[in-house]
């Protein structure tokens, strides 16, 4: 028997999961419409291939990768672009974000996929690496990391353990226990895939024991494979990838650091699943197991989703009665978030949708002072200070809020269900960490700014430096001159000049000068032409229909020169 | 003489003090020179904390103579409205003063900028490029300008000397990337406990 | 369709400040039975009285800061205060001694220093030291046990005792800590035997209240309504120090620890007191440190203070350290090494 470790901390919270584990996974089905958003995934969006109206099959990249740290999307079922476009997305703020829209027709045509490889072992690592990265797969288990990078990085590290993260200790969310209870022939395959990739000491699979059923198919698709089942006691946040480690190794990620710095990769059940789908079938991640629970939906349970499908259908599938319903959380109650609009999709780090009636989930109460009890202290996972903490987040004491480590926090929430006060604690990590980086990006851009200011002070000063002494050598060049002409008894240029310039003057003061008449008749002139060019710029606008700004700001610049105009006409009148 | 001072208490004092001061004057002296902490001059120490906006709204041209003037007192900490309420309490707790509040006539604390043109508008006078402090507008003589946001301070400086008006201020970052949680609304859960904070309008009379 | 919208966590704990101070409450309930069948209603009467008076100043402070009075009554923490401040006073005490003490409880220890959460100092044992240092007579008449008079007070007689205090002059008598300092002469067995006090292991009255109160914590430890780490180092160090300091009962020695533990507020200070979480250290280690402290400071008090008893003053002064001991108890933070030593 393997000897298990504790991580400090962590809470028991009402399990839930009975609900939707009572049906088999089933399909959603194919809605009349998908909206793909290009983000996904942690990382930078990736950038769309195809155009509006073009015709796409299913499997077809929509929108390919943009960087090192992105993933593609791929069409999920075929049919024809209609949009590229801003809809809402699955984000706690409930703002819109670009997405592409499909049209579904419902024949589901799979485009013709590059052949797989008879035996992916004969590949290369970065070949391998390449399939994974082009299938588009993100971490399946909520956070959304791109897969091929964290498994780039895990082939830079010697890695001695993989770690199978299967404990799944949210309350509701069974997700991950449907798969592995149904398919954990498909999951061993992909961590087959895992270890050749990474080829690790040991593979761990870690789950929690309230999942018999899983840990029992599991260890029938094992069979001989040198993969162990850890099954430890259940408690929450046992799934937190930091904390799966230390109860499965005793060792601890270092603050700031990755579990490849000690040896260890995680990776999801559902993750390896789609790994096996990419490398073995060829298959890009296109749908995913997705749970539908809560007491709003007459029949909860776990479904196969395409990405991109809009939640209040999937929702529909499982009898879902809005009116009964006070919110729609993405993710368990603990770490998930609100999504404001039903019609948001399904994306690829959707593991659960929790439509809980109010009696089930309140709404929180009003806040109480806290008491320093210290409970708070006892559940956290990270071994923190949250009332400190909270302190420190209500006085934006950022200093001491980093000298308290808030960046360890990892944000799931046993503090503040523990708190006897109701205090928002997590939202005043969220909040504080998000000041304290935007402080650090300012001070970074101040610092930037700085610099170039000072460059281009640098610059100027050493401008005018160089115009001095080059005013200077004229200087001298011209007393040379000068001296030298002197020396031969001719007349001193200086001298000549000046007298010129006397001259020149004398003759200018005699001329009549321009009467006061004649020049307000040039100022009218010029404004004439002003006000002309300016009231064409106008016409011009209004009729190429430009924005309303444009054109008030031309009114008002029209408006200023015919006053400017009167003005001058004023006095003559 | 010492029969003499013991007789005299007052000068036996002012003796035993002087005794006493001159060796632990000498050790403070030698500490003060052994132990010296080579510190950022305040002037930078000050200049780090303002904005780097160069916009000039103090009434300095530029953050550095402004930290300058703060440092030679000649300038109030609250003149500064890019670096808003919080730079105003880090210059207050730098110089260990009562922060004040933002002067208005300097302007008001607003969300950060970013100057965008208005391309097919402008003329390629290179106004602006001269007028930006920071180096931020590219472009040449007859040759449309533009602005490189990401090194935008924001400073407004380029709007004013532009012939043809096609300077807008736009707000920096907007959309999911720019948003985050805000610390919970106390209002919203209607009741909170420290006492300054129960009714501003009372604190403030 | 307006959707909710705020942040995880969705799901909340069975926990509430309002139920935490109802078990404290509840937990009370045998040390208070003892007191009363030992030493009569006198303790009942302070309990009621002084919630009666707590309610009026907390609604009071409260209307005066413009708070909502059903919300900030609700968590029953002035009621918590009365009680132990009820308990920790004499019996038969006047009425204005015991409105006075709950005053300064709340108004002065509590709301201003910006109501629960915020007080640094423990506001029953404030109050409980302001009637001390100011009305020292009043303050250290304890009635004596049942055993020991023939009449033990009844409702009435409380009554009146604490309403018109000039009617009723309640019989008083030495409590055993106070026999043991004025000890000066006699071994221990010879004190033991001659002073009528002390019953088996303490004082008669005193080592059954003290039992009482020590069930109550179990129990409340028991509903994990705190951590055993400041109760277990308090007694232990008080233990501890009196078994230093006994020598098996000389007349220098201060009383074995067995008594100590059961003597005065001992059980009391372990579990309802120092317990306070407002204003007691935050984490583990930080906790045994402050239980620590205490236990140390009572014994000392008791052995060579100037005051019957030591719990109040222990506390005031560890509550004075608390930020303090904070500072350096912080717990290492998962993937931290452990904390370098520097300030900061």
């Amino acid at each position: 028997m393997r000897k298990l470790f504790d991580f400090h901390g962590g809470i028991h919270p009402p399990e839930n999961k009975h609900q939707s584990l009572s049906e088999p996974i089933r399909p959603a089905g194919i809605p009349r419409e998908l909206v793909l958003p290009l983000s996904q995934h942690t990382g930078a969006a990736a950038a769309p291939v195809v155009r509006p109206g073009e015709q796409v099959l299913k499997g077809q990249l929509l929108a390919a990768a943009s960087s090192l740290v992105s993933a593609p999307v791929h069409a999920p079922t075929s049919g024809t672009v209609s949009a590229i476009e801003e809809r809402p997305v699955p984000h706690p703020s409930g703002l819109s974000a670009p997405c592409i829209v499909l049209e579904c027709d419902g024949e589901d045509r799979w485009v013709e996929l590059p052949a797989p490889p008879a035996d992916y072992r004969e590949l290369e690592i970065p070949a391998l690496l390449e399939r994974i990265r082009d299938a588009g797969i993100a971490g399946m288990g909520g956070a959304g990391f791109p897969t091929a990078v964290k498994l780039t990085s895990g082939t830079h590290h010697h890695i001695d353990t993989l770690i199978i993260n299967g404990p799944e200790c949210e309350p509701y969310i069974t997700a991950d226990d449907s798969l592995m209870r149904e398919r954990a022939a498909d999951i061993l395959e992909g961590v087959a895939v895992l270890r050749h990739i990474l080829r690790p000491r040991e593979v761990l699979i870690g789950l929690e024991d309230n999942k018999p059923e899983a840990i029992e198919a599991l260890r029938h698709a094992i069979g001989d494979q040198p993969v162990e089942v850890v099954v430890f006691p259940t408690k929450y946040p046992s799934g937190g990838e930091k904390q799966l480690i230390e109860i499965l190794t005793g060792r601890q990620v270092p603050s700031g650091g990755l579990p490849a710095d000690i040896g260890i990769v995680c990776q999801n059940v559902g993750t390896a699943v789609a790994v096996r789908d990419a490398v073995v079938h060829g298959r890009p991640l296109i749908s995913r197991i997705t749970t539908v629970t809560g007491e709003a939906v007459a029949r909860p349970g776990n479904f196969e989703v395409l990405l991109g499908t809009p939640m209040h259908y999937l929702l529909e599938q499982a009898g879902w009665d809005p009116t009964r319903s006070g919110r729609l959380v993405m993710g368990g109650p603990m770490m998930g978030f609100t999504v404001p609009h039903p019609e948001a999709p399904v994306i690829k780090t959707s593991n659960c949708l929790l439509v809980p009636t109010e009696k089930e989930l309140p709404s929180p109460p009003p806040a109480q002072a806290c008491i320093r009890c210290g409970l708070c202290a006892e559940a956290c996972p990270a071994s923190l200070l949250p009332q400190q903490l909270f302190w420190f987040a209500r006085g934006k004491e950022s200093e001491k809020l980093e000298q308290h480590n808030l960046f360890d926090c990892i944000e799931c929430g046993a503090c503040a269900w523990v708190c006897p006060s109701h205090i928002p604690l997590v939202q005043y990590y969220r909040a504080a960490k998000a000041d304290i980086i935007q402080q650090r990006r300012d001070h970074e851009k101040a610092e930037h700014s700085r610099l170039r200011f000072e460059a281009r002070q640098a610059r100027l000063e050493r401008e005018e430096a160089e115009r001095e002494a080059k005013r200077a050598a004229r200087k001298q060049a011209a007393e040379k001159r000068a001296q030298a002409a002197a020396a031969e008894g001719g007349e001193d240029p200086i001298q000549a000049a000046i007298a010129r310039a006397q001259a020149k003057k004398a003759a200018q003061q005699q001329a009549p000068e321009a009467s006061p008449e004649e020049k307000a008749a040039a100022a009218r002139q010029a404004a004439q032409a002003k006000l002309a060019k300016m009231q064409k710029r106008l016409a011009d606008a209004r009729a190429a229909g430009e924005e309303d700004k444009i054109v008030t700001a031309l009114e008002a610049s029209v408006k200023k020169l015919e006053e400017k105009l009167a003005s001058l006409e004023e006095p003559t009148a | 003489m010492a029969e003499f001072i013991a007789q005299q208490p007052l000068l036996a004092a002012l003796l035993a003090l002087a005794g006493l001061g001159l060796p632990f004057g000498a050790l403070l002296g030698y500490a003060a020179v052994r132990f010296r902490t080579e510190g950022n001059p305040i002037v930078d120490q000050i200049n780090g904390i303002l904005p780097q906006t160069q916009c000039g709204q103090c009434g300095y041209p530029g953050c550095r103579p402004y930290a300058e003037a703060i440092a030679a007192g000649e300038a109030e900490i609250n003149q500064c409205p890019p670096g808003g309420e919080a730079g105003i309490q880090a210059l207050a707790d730098l110089l260990d003063v009562e922060p004040l509040p933002l002067d208005a006539e300097h302007g008001e604390e607003s969300e950060r900028k970013v100057a965008y043109i208005r391309e097919d508008e402008c003329i390629g006078c290179t106004k602006c490029v001269q007028a930006c402090p920071v180096d931020a507008i590219l472009g040449a003589a007859k040759q449309m300008h533009t602005v490189i946001a990401s090194e935008c301070t924001g400073c407004d400086l380029c709007v004013e000397p532009c012939p043809v008006d096609c300077i807008d201020m736009l707000p920096a970052a907007t959309g999911l990337g720019a948003w985050h949680w805000e610390l919970p609304q106390l209002a919203s859960r209607n009741v909170e406990i420290i006492a300054t904070d129960a009714n501003p309008k009372q604190a403030a009379a | 369709m307006k959707l909710l919208r705020v942040s995880s966590p969705h799901a909340h704990g069975p926990n509430s400040t309002q139920r935490v101070m109802q078990q404290v409450l509840l937990a009370s309930l045998p040390g208070v039975f003892v007191l009363t069948v030992f030493f009569g209603f006198g303790t009942l009467v302070n309990i009621l009285w002084a919630a009666v008076v707590a309610l009026a100043c907390e609604s009071l402070a409260l209307w005066l800061r413009k708070r909502p009075l059903g919300f900030y009554l609700g968590d029953c923490s002035a009621l918590v205060t009365a009680l132990l401040l009820g308990i920790a006073l004499p019996p038969y005490a006047p009425w204005w001694l015991i409105a006075i003490g709950v005053a300064s409880a709340i108004l002065m220890a509590k709301h201003l220093y910006g109501g629960l959460g915020y007080n640094p100092f423990n506001p029953a044992m404030v109050g409980y030291v302001v009637l001390l240092i100011s009305f020292p007579v009043q303050m250290t008449s304890w009635a004596p046990p049942r055993g020991l008079t023939e009449n033990v007070p009844g409702l009435l007689d409380a009554l009146r005792a604490c309403f018109l205090p000039g009617q009723f002059d309640a019989i008083t008598m030495a409590t055993p800590l106070d026999v043991l300092r004025q000890n000066s002469g006699l071994m221990m067995d010879d004190l033991w035997a001659q002073a009528p006090q002390f019953g088996r292991w303490a004082g008669i009255g005193w080592e059954w209240a003290n039992l009482a109160f020590l069930a109550g914590g179990l129990w409340l430890l028991y509903r994990r309504i705190f951590t055993w780490h400041a109760p277990v180092a308090f007694l232990a160090s008080l233990a501890l120090m009196a078994a230093l300091f006994y020598d098996g009962g000389s007349s220098a020695s201060g009383g074995s620890p067995l008594f100590h533990l059961l003597s005065g507020a001992t059980m009391l200070g372990a579990f309802f007191i120092i317990t306070d979480p407002v204003s007691s250290a935050v984490s583990v280690r930080g906790r045994l440190v402050f239980g620590a402290l205490i236990g140390i400071l009572v014994y000392l008090i008791r052995a060579w203070g100037n005051y019957p008893d030591a719990v109040a003053f222990a506390v005031l002064i560890a509550n004075l350290c608390a930020p303090f001991i904070d500072h350096y108890t912080q717990p290492r933070t998962y993937g931290h090494r452990p904390p370098a030593r520097e300030d900061a």
